[in-house]
Parts: structure tokens; C-alpha cells; sequence
């Protein structure tokens, strides 16, 4: 049997012994360790085996099959084969995390650590340290200080390499060791430097007094391994960032002069941290030159590292990086594909307009040869070059156009059509050609996200264009053609067109006649809810309901919708009590940069809706209104950090003080916050912190009610938290006995202001009519002369106190903001602000309209 | 382990660098592969998928770097096998190219100049050593070749001759004669 496995293994084309192992053969063969003595050999192999199917994870071990593979392998240690001991090692490491019982072996281990065979001792520190846990820990700390400044540099570097991982389970034991670390960062062995740099820099990851110490001291006398230079240079930069003032020279001098380094890595690392540091392009000037000798390099990966950073700095300094074009110029052609498309995006973002013809021609040359993230980086790139030369719009959506014909994945695919879209919003002149494209590609989009998104677009912007017929035609093929989601998003976007253009009415209601006979249940109920709207005729209706519609955070209105449920399921539910969904912002990215990860965005109120679920009566309050943005009450680098959030609800706002305790040697205890309230208001519940640790944030939350009267809300508090102070162990955390003592830290003032209450936004485009329909509303008015002595910023002031977007002012020469918005408990208000300069002063006319006239008023109080 | 992300574009003071390492055969199959941090393709189904990606892009061109699924990665191939060294992309390109000499340069010195699949295959142990002497969870710990390969080739000459088979015999007879042809 065994003999013809042989066999088909030796016939198999490549001759991979390893190719058809099975796990129940092999865990049999492991029996074989438990004979004595042993072929060294022959255990080798079978370890080796077991090695292969752990790293090829097709074959999952089981716990007990790693267990009994596990103990199988721990008889070996009978054995005096050096080359059996250290495949053992590598045995126990791999298993130790799918074994039970592993810490069996460290008597075994210890032994070898501390014996007299070199070649065993650094692998079997390190075999232990992956197995042991920090009751363990205690006991072999002798061993571990002891191997830190060993003689052989291997077991030296195990050691402190064991210690690193180890720190992040035990990091005060390993504190324990930084003194011997510290001895070790002047070893003559480059790696042992480098490591215990790491372990002494990692042991005062907090601690910035005495991480400034240790670079300065470093800094001065220079280390001789690449690798901890190109540590200290790190953490030299990240010092330059925390604090950019003159005490940060020395360091900038080092970094400096570390351009001048034998070792590429170095004068890299030097490099990149100046251009990531310094603001002026004087001082960029040498980083720029050793960049630019990159990118004329042999070796791709260092002409990458040049080009790749010139192109990070095309944000900040184009006019350092223009200087470098010839080089660049020189790079796209290159074979590395990466380099070429950074070289000739950067070109791009930095050249003329008479250039972009020829790099583009350039890139479509190879842009099918390079990956989606460079495609993508691409596509970004064009998309900036839209914006910079809106008369260029032609080539590049068409050249965008081609892209989105050819393969890709959705992130790639989605990539263009955010920057077509993006044409479409700037450039009222590639409107018509940019939607043309999209409705070509969602001809044949296999991306039901994507084709939705354009479907919406196209509904919002199609009927505002010239021809807007010809943009029905691609939206029904989709309801005659695609599944459920396209069909039902196709619906609304016909629906949009009915909407805003009357002749097309009669037209529209028959094709939304008919999609009430899809089979799919949204779209019937689309068809028959737009139906409906337009049957009416009445153009408010319809303006309310399909063209302005306000979208709520989905988020948010699920929670709302399960709360409502909850407590008031018979009441009817209030949309306007769901906070709307914040306009994306724009992120601010790098010119060109490959990263295609993003973080998550949530909003502030999903954020905080956790902790604030743990108040005890919190649902009696009703659907959060919203959450404002964080205020710190305490200035930077005190003892305590306190920040402050509002949360605010129809009739009462919640303060969450979130403190941060920054004292290692004490724990507070019984932290609670008194409050200085205005006459009117009144503190319901308040929710101490139990227990502030050392730098882990803890809440105290105080409910307090609003006045009756909406006018009475804009008022100043007065704040001091109080607490008890019990001294502990820095390292443990463990307080004294002893009662502790009861102690006050005063908080800066605070204020409650209109824009902490309003859900604002800027004026839509039908403004006009908007503020007219509410004529007969009451109104409030009054004139201001307000200090500032320029337009722009006192308009940006006013929309502050007020709670809007910047983008409510509108207009040139007479400034005029236009907003509106939903004030806590549902009063819906718009404002209108007319400021004109005269002499010194900007005088301005305020008036604001809502059903509710104390609403109307308080608006203008909150100028005052 | 400790991952703090880096908010601004410096590079993390930070000694786990290597995301990766690993070789490949000519069919873009594993041969070995290690992944250091947990939080980056933590199955074996995602790693190998990643490394099918890998070696379309790589296999053709012999451009040494490129950036893929947000991570850098250099390369070096001889005759069938691909070696590869992966970091963070806010991570120096030059620092995971010296890595990638390293693995490279010893697992060539292992197999006597006969950087082979097949030779690989005869040798897994001892290069599994290497890789082990070379990263260890993501901390680079040697990058000097020789002092890697005398612990990592243990395998003294000293076995008595009955235990080797008569392949094994003929291959180092084989060899010594090339090295001697060669000096």
C-alpha cells in the first residue's frame, strides 16, 4: 500500500512529496516519535509533513488531533539532533495555539534556554515565550533578563524579540526588563540595537518626557544599524509633528542628517519623513534632490519609494515637484507599472493643460495592464483634472467613458462613475455629454449598486436638462430589463421626471401605469405611491414628496422606528424626529495615493447611541434629536480631560462629560459633575462615574429639562467635577488602603446655544418659492450692526451662531444666507439674512419665519 | 500585538513590518506562507486567494514591487519559484527589500546556488528554519544570510552513509564535484 503511494507521487508531474499528504496518515505515522530511540531523520520528515499541512490550511487539525500531534512531538525531546530540537521548536509554536495543555512543555524549554547549546537556546526562548502565559512569566524572568544582554547576539535578540510580543499581554513585567534593554541598544550587533530600541521605545509608548530623552540621547551619538536609524528616525518625526517649535530642531537636524547615510534604507527613511514634515519647499529642497536620484535608480523599488513620495507631495508642493518633471517624464515608460502610472499622475496633477493630450494618450498605452487600485488612482487623477481644466471636459469623459467599457471590479467601476458624476455636478457644459455615458453603461452594468446610483442621479439631474425625453427611454429599458432593486430605482427616477416636467406627464403616468403590474412588491408600490402623488396635480404635494423628499439617517430611523415600537407603538410616528441623513463630506485625500481603505463613516449620534442606551429612563425621553460635536471643558495636558457632548431631545438635553484621567497614580472614584444651572432649567438624573482608571475614559451623564419657554433655553452653566482620590500602583493599577480623599477640579463654562438645538441646512434650489409659501407664517426681524468689519466673516459667524452650513451664503456683492431647519421638538424655521458692509461695520437684516412664532424669535436672540 | 493606526502620513514607529512572506511555485501554487498580522487576510482562503492575485500580477513581469490590496509587495523569481515579501503600503519599500535579500539569499545559499522547485522540496525543512530565523511574528530578526543559514542548516554531514539513500549519495556527489569544476 505504502509502497504504491510512492509510486504516484514519484509520477506526479513536479515530484512534490508533499503533494498528497493526508492528515490521519501522518498523524499515525507521528505515533512512530513515541519509539526509542528515534531515526532524526525519518522524525524530521514527518514533522516537516506536519509542518506543510498546517501551512497549506486546506486540512484543518482538530483540537484533539493538534493536542495529540502536540504531545506526540514532545517525546522527541530525547533526541540529541540539533536540526530534530529545532524543528520540534517550530512544531510548538505552530500548534501551541491549535493545542491544549502546551505549557507542558516548559520545564523542557527552560532547560534548553538556559543550557549550554547556543544553537538551541535562542529558538527555545523564543518557542517559550509563544507558549506561556504571564502567571508563567514570573518564573522564567531571571532566564529572560539574563538573555537580554547575552553574549551571542542571536539569543540576545530572541529575547528581546520575545519580550516585544510579550508586551502586549504583559506590559508591566516587561517594563521590568527596560533597563536591560536599554543596555542592549548599544550592542555591536546591528540587530540587537535595533531590537532593544524597539522594546525601550515601545515600553514609553506614553510616556513623551522620557521618549524625548531617549531619541535626544540617540540622536547625538549616532547608531550604527540602518534598521534603528530608520526607528529613530520615526520616532524623531513623530516628535517633529507633536511639537513643531523650536525644540524640535536637534531633531529635524538629525533626520536632516541622516540624507547623508550610507544605506539607502536610511536616506529613504530620512527622506520621507522631511517631506512629510517641513512646510516650506526650501526646506524640502535636499529631501526632493535624494528623491529625485531615486527615481533614476536601477532598482524599482527604490525608483517606487522616490516616485511615490514626489507624488504625495504634489498636494502640498507642486511647484517642488514640478521641478522634478524631467525625471518623472523620464518614468512612464517604465516596465514597473506601479511606477509608471504614479509618474504620469503626478505629471498630470502637476503639469500644464497643453500636456494632459499626450499623458493621456500615454496612460491609455498600458492602463489595461496595471491593477484596480492603480486604475483607481488613475481615475482620481482625471477626475482632479476636470475640475482644474473644465475645458479639457471632453477628452476626459470620453477617455473616463472608455474605462468604464472595459473589465473590473465594482470598486473600480465605481471610481468612474464618481467621477462622472462629479463632471456632471461642476460642469454644467459636460452635463449632457457626462449623462449620455452613464446612461450607456447602465445599458449593460452588471453592479446593481452602481446602476442605482446612476439611476438616481439621473432622475435628479435628467429633467433639468434640454431634452430631457431622451434620458426615458434608458431609464424604462431598465424596468423592461433588470432585477428587482434597478426596476424599483428606475421607477422613482421616471417618477422624477413626471414631477418636474408637466408636458411629460400624460407619457409618464402610462409607464408608470404599467410597472403596477411588476411582479416585485417594491416596485408596484413605488409605481402606485408616485401614481397617486402626480394623479393630484397638486404641485406642493408633489414637490414635497418626490422632489424634495428629506432623507432620514437609515441608521438612525431604524433605531427610532424599534423605539417607537417599543414604547409608543399606538401613536402615530414623527419622520422629522429622525435626524436627516448629513450631507458625505468630502474627505480630504492626498493628491495621489494608493490607499483604498477607508474607515467606516458614522455619525456622531450612532457613536454615542451605545452608551447613552445604559441611562437608566432614557426611553422616556422620546427619539434623540441629535448629538452635538465634542467641546473640550479642560485645557490640553492637565490631570483631567474632560470633554463635553450635548444630546438633545425634545424636551431635555443630556451632558455627557466624558473625563479622561491622565495620572497613573491614582484612580478616581465616585466622579460626578456639579452643575451650575440657569434659573429655569432642571437637572432630572444624574449618572456618576463608579471608577476613572488611568487614560481609559469614563462618562458621567447629568438629564436636565429645558425650560418651558423656548427663549429661556440659550443660557451659560457653570461646571466643577467632583470625586474621590485614592493613590495606586502606576505599573498594577491597584490603590492603596485607605479611605482615599474627596477632591474638585474646576471646568470651564459652557453654553447652550441656538445651534446646539436646530437640525439646519443650507436653502435648496427652489428657495425662492420655499420662502414664499411660508409668507403668512409669523415672522420675527431686526437689524444688527455687527462688529466685524469684513462681509465674509461675519456672514460665516452668523451661519456658526446659528447652526449653518457655510454653504447658506449665497450671493456676491450682497451677502445673503438662506437656511432652514428643524428645531428640537419639530417647529420647523427658516431664516434669511441680508448683510451688506457700511463704513466699519456690517449691518444685517435678519428674518426668520416658522409656525412657531418663540421659535421665529429666538433665532434673532441668538445674534445678540 | 499592537496596531495603532497611523493617522497622519509618517511612517509608525513600530517593529512589526512584515506582513508576509512566501513562495510559490510556477503555477502561482504555496509552497510556503506565512502571515504575521492578524487582522490581514486571517484564513487560509483569503491568503490564498490574495496569492492567486499576487502571482497573475507578478509572474510575467519581473518588476520587483507592487502594490496590491493595500500592501506593498516585492518579489524576485528564479527558474520556478517565487519568492515575496509583503508589508503595510505606509511601510518603507526599501526596508521589505532587504527583507526579501535576505529569504532570497538564503534559502539560495541553503540550496547550494540551485534555487529549484524540486531542491526547494528536498530541502522544506531547512528552509522552513530560515523563514523562521528571519521573521518572527512580523519583527524582522536577522537579515544576515550566512548567520541565518549556520542555524538554520544544521544537518550535519556526519550521518553514516548506510542511513542516506543512494540518491542522496549521488546528489552530493554530484555537487561536490560541481563546486569543485567550478572553483
Amino acid at each position: 500500500m505504502s509502497f504504491k503511494r510512492d509510486k504516484k507521487e514519484e509520477e506526479d508531474s513536479g515530484g512534490n512529496p508533499y503533494q498528497n499528504l493526508d492528515k490521519t496518515i501522518i498523524l499515525q505515522e507521528a505515533r512512530y516519535f513515541n519509539q526509542s530511540p528515534v531515526n532524526p531523520r525519518k522524525c524530521s520528515l514527518i514533522l516537516t509533513k506536519i509542518l506543510y499541512l498546517l501551512n497549506q490550511g486546506e486540512q484543518k487539525f482538530t483540537t484533539q488531533e493538534a493536542t495529540e500531534a502536540f504531545f506526540a512531538t514532545t517525546k522527541l525531546f530525547q533526541s540529541k539532533d540539533v536540526m530534530l530540537r529545532r524543528m520540534v521548536y517550530l512544531c510548538i509554536k505552530e500548534l501551541s495555539t491549535l493545542a491544549q495543555d502546551v505549557i507542558i512543555v516548559t520545564s523542557s524549554l527552560t532547560k534548553d534556554m538556559t543550557g549550554k547549546e547556543d544553537l538551541y537556546r535562542a529558538a527555545a526562548i523564543r518557542a517559550l515565550c509563544s507558549i506561556t502565559d504571564s502567571t508563567m512569566l514570573q518564573a522564567i524572568e531571571r532566564y529572560m533578563k539574563q538573555a537580554i544582554v547575552d553574549k551571542n547576539s542571536a539569543v540576545s535578540s530572541a529575547a528581546l524579540v520575545s519580550a516585544l510580543h510579550l508586551s502586549s499581554t504583559a506590559p508591566d513585567l516587561v517594563r521590568r526588563w527596560a533597563n536591560e534593554a536599554q543596555e542592549a541598544i548599544s550592542s555591536e550587533n546591528a540587530m540587537v540595537s535595533y531590537h532593544a530600541l524597539g522594546v525601550v521605545a515601545g515600553s514609553r509608548r506614553n510616556d513623551k518626557l522620557s521618549t524625548v530623552k531617549l531619541v535626544t540621547r540617540l540622536a547625538r551619538a549616532p547608531l550604527k544599524s540602518p534598521y534603528a536609524l530608520c526607528l529613530l528616525i520615526r520616532l524623531a518625526a513623530q516628535l517633529v509633528e507633536d511639537d513643531d517649535s523650536d525644540a524640535a530642531q536637534p531633531y529635524i537636524e538629525f533626520i536632516e542628517c541622516c540624507l547623508r547615510h550610507k544605506s539607502e534604507m536610511v536616506i529613504y527613511e530620512a527622506a520621507h519623513a522631511i517631506v512629510n514634515l517641513r512646510k516650506t519647499a526650501r526646506d524640502l529642497a535636499p529631501a526632493v534632490s535624494v528623491l529625485q536620484l531615486f527615481c533614476g535608480s536601477s532598482k524599482a523599488s527604490l525608483r517606487l519609494a522616490g516616485a511615490r513620495t514626489l507624488a504625495r507631495l504634489t498636494a502640498k508642493h507642486p511647484t517642488a515637484v514640478a521641478a522634478c518633471a524631467v525625471d518623472l517624464e523620464n518614468l512612464i515608460s517604465d516596465p514597473n507599472r506601479s511606477v509608471a502610472t504614479l509618474a504620469v499622475t503626478t505629471l498630470l496633477a502637476t503639469g500644464a493643460e497643453s500636456s494632459v493630450d499626450r499623458l493621456m494618450k500615454q496612460i491609455s498605452s498600458f492602463v489595461s495592464e496595471i491593477s484596480d487600485e492603480f486604475k483607481i488612482v488613475v481615475v482620481r487623477a482625471i477626475r482632479r483634472l476636470c475640475t482644474k481644466f473644465p475645458r479639457k471636459h471632453q477628452s476626459l469623459a470620453a477617455f473616463l467613458a472608455g474605462m468604464l467599457r472595459d473589465e473590473g471590479g465594482l470598486e473600480y467601476k465605481a471610481a468612474i462613475a464618481d467621477a462622472i458624476i462629479a463632471l456632471v455636478e461642476e460642469n454644467a457644459e459636460a452635463k449632457e455629454t457626462g449623462l449620455a455615458h452613464l446612461c450607456e453603461f447602465i445599458e449593460d452594468c452588471e453592479h446593481t449598486a452602481l446602476a442605482v446610483r446612476i439611476l438616481h442621479l439621473l432622475g435628479r439631474e435628467g429633467p433639468k436638462s434640454r431634452q430631457p425625453s431622451r434620458y426615458i427611454r434608458f431609464i424604462y429599458n431598465r424596468v423592461i430589463l433588470e432585477s428587482g432593486p434597478v426596476r424599483a430605482a428606475a421607477v422613482s427616477a421616471v417618477a422624477q421626471f413626471g414631477a418636474q416636467r408637466p408636458e411629460l406627464l400624460p407619457n409618464i403616468s402610462v409607464l408608470l401605469a404599467r410597472c403596477q403590474l411588476d411582479e416585485e412588491d417594491e416596485v408596484r408600490d413605488r409605481a402606485i405611491y408616485y401614481s397617486a402623488i402626480l394623479d393630484t396635480g397638486d404641485q406642493q404635494l408633489i414637490n414635497d414628496y418626490i422632489v424634495n423628499v428629506p432623507k432620514p439617517n437609515p441608521v438612525l430611523l431604524e433605531k427610532a422606528l424599534r423605539d417607537h415600537l417599543a414604547t409608543t407603538p399606538d401613536d402615530p410616528f414623527n419622520l422629522l424626529s429622525v435626524p436627516a441623513e448629513e450631507e458625505a463630506k468630502e474627505s480630504k485625500e492626498p493628491i495621489v495615493e494608493i490607499e483604498i481603505r477607508k474607515p467606516v463613516q458614522m455619525s456622531i449620534e450612532e457613536i454615542y447611541g451605545e452608551q447613552l442606551a445604559k441611562i437608566p429612563g432614557i426611553e422616556r425621553l422620546g427619539a434623540l434629536f441629535k448629538t452635538n460635536l465634542p467641546i473640550d471643558l479642560t485645557e490640553a495636558e492637565t490631570e483631567y480631560r474632560v470633554r463635553l457632548i450635548k444630546h438633545i431631545y425634545a424636551r431635555h438635553v443630556i451632558f455627557q462629560f466624558e473625563c479622561v484621567n491622565t495620572l497613573s497614580d491614582q484612580l478616581l472614584e465616585h466622579v460626578c459633575v456639579k452643575l451650575e444651572v440657569p434659573g429655569e432649567y432642571e437637572v432630572k438624573t444624574v449618572v456618576p462615574c463608579e471608577k476613572l482608571v488611568y487614560d481609559k475614559p469614563g462618562s458621567v451623564f447629568l438629564v436636565v429639562e429645558y425650560p418651558c419657554v423656548f427663549l429661556d433655553s440659550l443660557a451659560t452653566f457653570g461646571a466643577t467635577l467632583e470625586f474621590l482620590v485614592r493613590d495606586c500602583d502606576p505599573t498594577t493599577g491597584i490603590p492603596d488602603p485607605g479611605e482615599g480623599y474627596s477632591d474638585s477640579y474646576p471646568l470651564e463654562e459652557f453654553e447652550m446655544t441656538c445651534a446646539d438645538q436646530i437640525r439646519a441646512r443650507a436653502g435648496s434650489d427652489d428657495w425662492e418659492q420655499t420662502w414664499e409659501r411660508v409668507a403668512n407664517a409669523p415672522e420675527a426681524s431686526e437689524t444688527f450692526v455687527l462688529s466685524q468689519n469684513d462681509v465674509n466673516e461675519a456672514a460665516k459667524a452668523v451661519c456658526e451662531h446659528l447652526g449653518l452650513p457655510k454653504a447658506a451664503i449665497v450671493g456676491d456683492a450682497v451677502k445673503e444666507i438662506r437656511g432652514g431647519g428643524i428645531f428640537r421638538g419639530g417647529a420647523p424655521v427658516l431664516v434669511r439674512a441680508r448683510l451688506a458692509a457700511a463704513g466699519n461695520a456690517v449691518t444685517m437684516k435678519l428674518v426668520s419665519r416658522s409656525p412657531r412664532e418663540d421659535i421665529a424669535q429666538l433665532l434673532l436672540a441668538a445674534i445678540e | 500585538m499592537v496596531h495603532t493606526t497611523m493617522e497622519g502620513s509618517l511612517f509608525e514607529p513600530t517593529l512589526y513590518i512584515v506582513k508576509g512572506m512566501c513562495i510559490l511555485d510556477n503555477d502561482g501554487n504555496r509552497i510556503l506562507a506565512k502571515y504575521y498580522d492578524k487582522d490581514i487576510m486571517p484564513t487560509a482562503k483569503e491568503q490564498k486567494a490574495f496569492e492567486k492575485n499576487l502571482f497573475n500580477k507578478t509572474h510575467r513581469a519581473n518588476a520587483e514591487i507592487i502594490m496590491l490590496e493595500g500592501l506593498t509587495c516585492v518579489y524576485k523569481s528564479n527558474v520556478d519559484l517565487f519568492f515575496y515579501v509583503m508589508g503595510s503600503s505606509h511601510e518603507n519599500e526599501l526596508i521589505l527589500q532587504s527583507v526579501l535579500n535576505t529569504l532570497y539569499e538564503s534559502v539560495s545559499i541553503l540550496l547550494r546556488r540551485n534555487v529549484e522547485r524540486r531542491v526547494l522540496l528536498d530541502n522544506l525543512d531547512a528552509v522552513m528554519l530560515a523563514f523562521d530565523e528571519i521573521c518572527d511574528g512580523g519583527v524582522i530578526l536577522d537579515t544576515d544570510p550566512t548567520s541565518i543559514v549556520g542555524r538554520a542548516a544544521l544537518r550535519t554531514e556526519d550521518v553514516p552513509l548506510g542511513e542516506q539513500t543512494v540518491a542522496q549519495v549521488l546528489q552530493s556527489a554530484k555537487e561536490q564535484l560541481k563546486w569543485s569544476l567550478l572553483k
